[in-house]
């Protein structure tokens, strides 16, 4: 977890020179986080920012661009760019010549699919409503036989207008709306939020509160790793994974619940501090909890691991390549499967993290038995560590600080690793103090295509458990 | 083989024998109202209130709105407001949400005779989720697990319209979804009847002002069970079914 704060006017340039640095600090090692547009005063301009992290430091570039405006799209050759460049095309018209795919965000304005010609090609249409209980998303394969040629993701049925509301109410009681953008990992954009909202008002955090925050964190980690853990094994029909990982999903849930009232973390964190509460009685039964799942995933994960069938399902199949995974600026587990050290919890530690370290899990192959074996692997860190940060803690309860009146013409950038990867929140307010523009980033918005690439020459019937293997939002996507 | 069995050994018995007497630890559900006196001219839960589900004069607490953030209880002079793990709160009709002072438990869902003699031997849902955050869905995947296992009560999630008998309704309803609802609920075969799961498609929830909702759906169709919760327990949910379906357990 880690905030900038800056006067943005300071890292304002012309357009020329904002293109020209941005391309020499990707160049010299930077990695993208974000790039998103704001409206500006003048409504026949854009203002675009983009947030860089190099070093263990964020940084900002920003210039503002007259609409409509036209200039070659910078994914034509750093692909990473394509999910926002499409993002500021739909929102803000920008034209954006030589990009390869300007498919809609998140409208429903019509955009034509790609299609496959051939004698023994076809496609399959599935969704906006799938099989089981899960969200809706459109996926279009184009086949020859049983092979995928392509899949094509669409997106935008959930699309609530997040952004637009967050700016309707104070800035510091958005903590419920913020908790429900990606209500599988309410907790990384909650501490996503209060941590840039601080940043704005000023206002450091108790060291407890801090720590309370990441104890949340890692409990919801554990608790949706397991989830997709049981997903993937049910997707394989291994069912002893299925029933095993899902019981012991409800383990890690109802450890949060004890803490803070909520199976999903609503409520743990807070502006100025944490509401969750971890007296020494609660303390027990989540130490408890936590030595019940470090000894039966002890003895689930080598069964599944172990299993001839699980290996033959899950090597080899979905792959991204590191070098596909760094073009396109993947992040989080999916990164990490690919050989890809992003963490921001190592990469951009606040201060409990820079305490109390998080060893970073890295697999090389790419595939679903990569993106499996790294959620095993991270849950048995975060249960690790849980048991440090705990001893030193042995009752957290830490008392809020009051978060006042936010600097004005202030841009904050806060970023936190959630289970799915890194979510970015970007608070800016106006010469009042109030919010004028809100973006939020969930790390499946730069996911998603990762997943169609993952698809190609694999067998559609491969479908499921790469899509599990991924287990992205879609709400997170839409907003 | 041998280690197929240890997981069969950890595994253990996992299912919750009877749902009705099951007590969340530490689940803030159910809120309390009580008799203590408001200060004079005290409005301080209501700016408070995300959802705006909150009444006064008489306090009144709308758990079809309510997500169950505690703001209003920290807000509270007089400590007026509090939240139990009670979590028998389903509701048949819109007003059964409604929570008033000194009321106790919210009257229970009233056993609709027609339902039972249809359902209530087998009840196949489908879900469909239209704007919901994963949070409702992954409650209501939580319903069908080894520890709450709804299926023992012949109620059961299928892949089908055509094969179920209600749908389960999540999220605010967003206007993109509207068509594939309307889709889905036209190939249910009758008789058929609506579930509103959680605050989000009981009122709208957070996202009620949000101008991408297209409501309309429940504007013709009125649920049969309402299941209040940001997101539900899943035993909000089981139990209020197996109330409406007269299922003894």
């Amino acid at each position: 977890m880690s905030a900038l704060v800056v006067d943005p006017a300071e890292h304002t340039c012309r357009k020329e020179a904002f293109f020209e640095r941005l391309r020499a600090q990707l160049s010299e090692g930077a990695r993208l986080v974000g790039y998103y547009g704001r409206p500006a005063d003048d409504s026949g301009q854009v203002v675009i920012t983009a947030v860089l992290s190099a070093n263990g430091k964020l940084s900002v570039l920003r210039t503002g661009l007259s609409r409509p405006h036209s200039h070659r799209a910078l994914s034509a050759e750093l692909p990473a760019f394509q999910i926002f460049e499409r993002e500021l095309h739909e929102q803000y018209g920008l034209r954006l010549h030589e990009h390869p795919w300007l498919k809609p965000v998140r409208s429903d304005a019509p955009y034509p699919f790609y299609s496959l010609k051939g004698k023994e090609v076809h496609e399959v249409a599935v969704g906006p409503i799938h099989a089981g209980v899960i969200e809706p998303g459109h996926f279009r394969f184009m086949c020859l036989g049983e092979v995928v040629h392509h899949l094509e993701i669409q997106l935008g049925y959930q699309h609530r207008g997040v952004e637009a509301l967050l700016l309707k109410k104070d800035p510091r009681a958005l903590g419920p709306l913020v908790e429900t953008i990606a209500g599988d990992t309410s907790v990384a954009h909650a501490w996503a939020y209060c941590e840039a909202l601080e940043a704005l008002a000023g206002v450091t955090t108790s060291f407890e509160a801090q720590v309370s925050r990441a104890i949340g964190l890692e409990l919801e980690r554990i608790a949706m790793h397991l989830a997709s853990l049981a997903g993937m094994a049910t997707d394989i029909a291994f069912l002893q994974g299925g029933t095993t990982y899902g019981r012991l999903r409800t383990t890690a849930i109802n450890s949060s619940m004890l803490a803070c009232g909520s199976r999903f973390g609503r409520g743990w964190v807070r502006p100025g501090g944490a509401w969750a509460k971890l007296e020494s009685g609660q303390q027990a039964t989540l130490r408890a909890n936590l030595k019940l799942l470090k000894d039966d995933l002890a003895i689930i994960n080598p069964h599944l691991l172990g299993a001839r069938s699980v290996q033959h399902r899950l090597k080899g199949i979905g792959r991204v390549t590191r070098e596909q995974a760094i073009e396109l600026g993947i992040v989080g587990v999916a990164a990490r499967a690919s050989g890809i050290e992003v963490d921001a919890r190592a990469d951009l530690p606040g201060p409990v993290h820079l305490r109390y370290g998080i060893r970073g899990v890295i697999e090389n192959s790419g595939d679903c038995w990569a993106r499996a074996v790294v959620r095993i692997r991270e849950i048995d860190e975060s249960l690790r560590w849980l048991e440090e940060v705990l001893d030193a803690f042995p009752t957290c309860s830490p008392d809020a600080a009051r978060v006042g009146a936010l600097k004005p013409d202030t841009l904050a950038v806060a970023v936190c690793e959630g289970w799915r990867g890194e979510v970015v929140h970007c608070l800016e307010t106006d010469a009042a103090g109030g919010l004028r523009h809100y973006k939020v980033q969930d790390p499946s918005l730069r996911n998603w295509f990762a997943l169609a690439l993952s698809l190609r020459e694999n067998e559609i019937s491969d479908f499921p458990i790469c899509n599990k293997s991924f287990d992205l939002s879609y709400c997170g996507n839409d907003l | 083989m041998f280690s197929s069995l240890k997981v069969r050994i950890s595994q253990g018995r996992q299912y919750i024998v009877d749902l009705r007497k099951a007590s969340p630890a530490g689940f803030r559900g159910l809120p309390v109202i009580r008799a203590t006196a408001c200060e004079a001219g005290c409005t301080a839960c209501l700016p408070v209130c995300p959802t705006g589900a909150i009444a006064l004069d008489p306090v009144r607490i709308d758990l079809g709105r309510c997500t169950f953030c505690r703001e209003c209880e920290l807000a509270c002079p007089v400590n007026k407001i509090g939240f139990t793990n009670g979590f028998k709160m389903a509701s048949d009709t819109r007003e059964g949400l409604v929570v008033r002072e000194g009321a106790g438990e919210p009257s229970p869902v009233k056993v609709s005779q027609g339902l039972k003699q249809l359902f209530g031997r087998s009840l196949k849902l489908r879900s469909v989720s239209s704007g919901g955050c994963n949070g409702c869905e992954l409650e209501l995947n939580a319903a069908s697990n080894v520890n709450f296992d709804m299926s023992r009560y012949g109620i059961d999630f299928v892949a089908s319209p055509r094969h179920a008998d209600a749908v389960v309704i999540s999220g605010p309803l967003t206007k993109h979804m509207h068509e594939a609802l309307e889709r889905a609920w036209l190939g249910l075969p009758d008789p058929k009847f609506v579930i509103s799961f959680g605050a989000c498609a009981i009122s709208g929830g957070l996202y009620a002002d949000s101008p991408e909702l297209d409501r309309g759906f429940l504007g013709r169709f009125t649920p049969s069970l309402y299941v209040p919760g940001c997101p539900p327990h899943p035993l909000t949910f089981i139990v209020g079914l197996m109330d409406l379906l007269g299922i003894q357990g």
